[in-house]
């Protein structure tokens, strides 16, 4: 007969972040920018 | 090692504009870092979070030009989320804990239905216990049993598993409690959290 557990003992579990976080990381990504001058930078934010 | 190269290769090509590099390296590593991140938070919605935080720390050093680790991506996304797991569990600590006044106790309406250590030893204890003493059991006995608790089944369920009738079943699962109760008095076994 299968080998039965009362309760779960595996602890690793595999997880995957949301696509709508990553769709918001790409969109992020494509409105940053960033401008260099005289040694410093500036980040602007094109949303 | 193949991965590495191809690593480096598609940071060159998000810095040089390329976002589709981009959306390739997050899709990578998304499973690896989550569930990295979430062995240590052990919450979807921080690990989405602190996943998120981690990305736009990659993303704003990339684009500074900042990064200098060729060839090591993961590891050095994994350290980013790391830190940002420390920082969480530290912010955590930080914020004030609310206890309500003498007349209200916010205690009194939420509660943390976790067992404390000490209970969770004895649930612990209980349940070896009772799995010892299932053993015991007859096995037409203890198959009904163990597919009625363990496993939730009907009883309708455990009849067309077991090929009985449902009667014969209940009468089993009937029996195997009785049997389980004198086991518990013959061998002066506690079952009580």
């Amino acid at each position: 007969m299968e080998k039965l557990y009362t309760k779960n003992r595996d602890k690793c579990k595999l997880v995957k972040a949301k696509p709508e976080t990553v769709e918001f990381l790409l969109n992020y990504s494509k409105s940053l920018k960033i401008t260099k001058a005289k040694g410093m930078s500036f980040e602007s934010n094109m949303n | 090692m193949e991965h590495q190269v191809e690593d480096s290769l598609l940071i060159k090509r998000y810095i040089d504009g390329d976002e589709r590099s981009l959306a390739t390296l997050i899709e990578r590593y998304n499973q690896r870092i989550s569930s990295f991140i979430y062995s240590k938070v052990n919450d979807r919605e921080v690990t989405e979070d602190i996943f998120q935080d981690t990305f736009m720390k990659v993303i704003r050093t990339l684009k500074r030009g900042a990064y200098n680790e060729e060839g090591k991506f993961l590891p050095w996304v994994m350290r980013i989320s790391h830190n940002l797991i420390i920082d969480h569990f530290r912010k955590n600590r930080r914020l004030p804990m609310f206890e309500g006044a003498d007349t209200f106790n916010i205690f009194s309406v939420i509660g943390d239905e976790k067992l404390n250590i000490e209970r969770q030893i004895i649930k612990d204890q209980i349940d070896s216990d009772l799995t010892l003493l299932i053993e015991e059991l007859p096995n037409e006995q203890k198959e009904v049993l163990l597919m009625r608790i363990y496993r939730d089944m009907s009883f309708k369920e455990i009849s067309e598993n077991t090929g009985v009738s449902i009667n014969t079943a209940l009468g089993r699962m009937r029996y195997a409690l009785i049997n389980l109760r004198k086991l518990i008095d013959q061998n002066n076994i506690v079952l009580t959290n």
